[in-house]
């Protein structure tokens, strides 16, 4: 069995080669529990030391896909490799490659943090007094040392996840997938997270990760796969994808939000797409940026209709996922980030 | 086969560090089978005619002991299930260990508990006036068999712990599955005072050879025969069923 450092080796000197091979490699991924096709035939890559954000709603595939990627759920149809391993024919191999953070903090609650960590050590080959140190260093980097020898059933649910990452972090894997690292934390938590697999990618990690937050993604990967109904929906860098959607976002904020028809009536000439409305803020996709806020204030005061604010930006995954989708992107409200 | 032996060493030391954490739960163990015993004795003791014996205390500790060391098992149904739900068995699944481990650890840890329970009852039962009528080698050899007995049965609940949704179902299932057969069996009272259709099934009942055999090998004073070898190929058979049966389970039991 290589051992988790010998494998680093090899990962960092993949990364150096020019036009690396992906590390992940998906191609026709398919899975179905009875009637419901879980994949639907996916396609993707992962290029070494990058992360790769798998966007979309709850039961849109993600988790299913991870799950395969991490050897616990066999394909029904497709080739997949990790790190140059099959996952069904290398498996048992594949498990000293990888580490899994899930949806749920995996850890052991009646055990303290460094058990916990020990533990996942020791199943990993090494020594326990190999597998206590590195331990110990996963806690400092986590600043989970204090709470090391307390029983994890006492940790807030931040301290719970990083423990369950610094776990899936312990053999040094090359590749890391995350199950929505974050859902469930709060503000402080998450941004907390998101620094640490920053890190991660930073020390020539492969990542793929699964998340509902657009910002999430916005934030952490790469490249982004949108993914819905088991299909890949659009792939590219957070910007490819934003260009996609094109050009620049008009917001309108109502003084009366009753007037919501008549000032989406009064500025639909100004984009191909209809307008919508959000919480009293009229959005629309516009052709041009000069000229732009003039004609919409005169559209706007030609139709009478009372304006609180006004701007353009540049469009974010939200727009990116309801254009792709028709659906406004779920999870995002009541979600604050100070990010 | 080396990995096997040291991952199920680590998962081992896991559970009994746990239930160190959990003393409630060795307490639940410990006290629940004593109050059975006490009750048992005193309460039905009188009432219960056990020819060939001369006290019903005598005659129903190996029972009682037995029943006992069949619901050890509950500790790895009821924590299987947890890990399932926590998504640990997910974790465990994703490591570079031997397969079975993760149930091997269960049911080794089993055994340390099952220890605990049966000096516990056994010191309870000396205490109130039980008393062997064998040699240590029987003696000993009873503890054995009880381990053996008890590890078993660990693999059927290893099994039922991966199949079912929840902690409450494997503990209401389990009671359902394993209650009945411990009592249509000679563990608490004479099978000739049942039924002829109980009489039958409580004959072929692995808890009745297993509870003779226990009888035999403590209190019979005389040489042990045949139920002690039905005891040990019984233990074994269902370890031969349930072990393989847990461990195709685990491999593709997807958590939470």
């Amino acid at each position: 069995m290589p051992s988790p450092v010998t494998a680093t080796e090899s990962i960092d000197a993949a990364q150096s080669a020019p036009h690396a091979e992906p590390v992940i490699r998906i191609r026709g991924l398919s899975k179905s529990f009875g009637e419901v096709r879980a994949l639907d035939g996916v396609d993707l890559d992962v290029a070494p030391g990058t992360v790769l954000g798998l966007l979309g709603p709850n039961g849109a595939g993600k988790t299913t896909a991870i799950r395969v990627l991490a050897t616990l759920l066999a394909p029904d149809e497709g080739s997949i490799t990790v790190a140059g391993l099959d996952v069904v024919a290398d498996a048992a191999k594949l498990r000293s490659q990888i580490g899994l953070a899930g949806q749920y903090a995996a850890i052991d609650e009646n055990l303290t943090g460094l058990e916990n960590l020990t533990m996942v050590g020791r199943l990993y080959g090494a020594s326990r007094a190999r597998s206590k140190e590195r331990g110990r260093e996963l806690l400092e980097r986590f600043e989970l040392l204090d709470a090391a020898d307390r029983p994890a059933k006492t940790y807030s649910g931040g301290m719970r996840r990083r423990l369950d990452l610094a776990a899936a972090l312990v053999a040094k894997p090359p590749v890391v997938f995350l199950d929505e690292p974050t859902t469930g934390l709060d503000p402080r938590s998450r941004i907390t997270l998101w620094e640490t697999i920053e890190a991660l990618v930073a020390d020539g990690t492969t990542v793929l990760l699964t998340t509902q937050y657009l910002d999430e993604a916005d934030r952490l990967a790469d490249r982004i796969a949108v993914i819905d109904h088991g299909r890949v929906i659009a792939e590219g860098t957070s910007d490819e994808l934003k260009d996609r959607v094109g050009g620049e976002r008009l917001e309108v904020r109502l003084s009366d939000r009753s007037a919501a028809d008549v000032a989406s009536k009064a500025l639909a000439p100004m984009s191909d797409e209809p307008p919508y409305t959000e919480d009293g803020v009229v959005k629309l996709t516009v052709r041009g940026r000069s000229g732009t806020i003039v004609e919409a204030v005169r559209r706007l005061d030609e139709a009478g209709v009372g304006v609180d604010d006004l701007g353009l930006r540049r469009p974010t995954l939200d727009d990116v996922f309801l254009s792709l989708t028709g659906r406004v992107a779920e999870a995002t409200d009541g979600e604050e980030t100070a990010a | 086969m080396r990995r096997l032996v040291s991952d199920t060493m680590v998962i081992t030391e896991r559970n009994l560090v746990r239930l160190t954490r959990a003393p409630d739960l060795v307490l639940a163990f410990t006290v629940q089978p004593v109050m059975f015993l006490l009750l048992f004795v005193y309460v039905f003791g009188g009432a219960i005619q056990t020819p060939g014996y001369e006290d019903y205390k005598d005659f129903l500790l190996p029972g009682i002991i037995v029943q006992n060391i069949a619901f050890g098992g509950f500790v790895t149904a009821l924590g299987l299930n947890e890990d399932l739900k926590k998504g640990l068995i997910d974790r465990f699944r994703s490591l570079p260990m031997a397969r079975p481990a993760v149930l091997a650890g269960r049911t080794s840890a089993d055994l340390v508990t099952n220890t605990l329970s049966i000096f516990v009852l056994l010191g309870t039962g000396l205490l109130i006036g039980f008393s062997f009528h064998a040699s240590l080698v029987e003696i000993v050899g009873g503890l054995g068999l009880l381990l053996l007995f008890g590890y078993a049965f660990s693999w059927v609940f290893a099994l039922l712990g991966l199949l079912v949704s929840s902690p409450e179902a494997a503990n209401s299932l389990g009671f359902i599955a394993v209650f009945p057969l411990t009592f249509i069996s000679s563990a608490f009272v004479p099978v000739e005072s049942m039924p002829s259709a109980l009489q039958w099934f409580a004959e072929i009942n692995p808890f009745t050879i297993v509870v003779d055999a226990m009888r035999a090998l403590w209190v019979d004073g005389q040489p042990a025969g045949n139920s002690v070898w039905g005891a040990v190929v019984w233990s074994l058979v269902i370890i031969a069923i349930f072990a393989p049966l847990a461990v195709s389970r685990y491999r593709r039991s997807a958590g939470g």
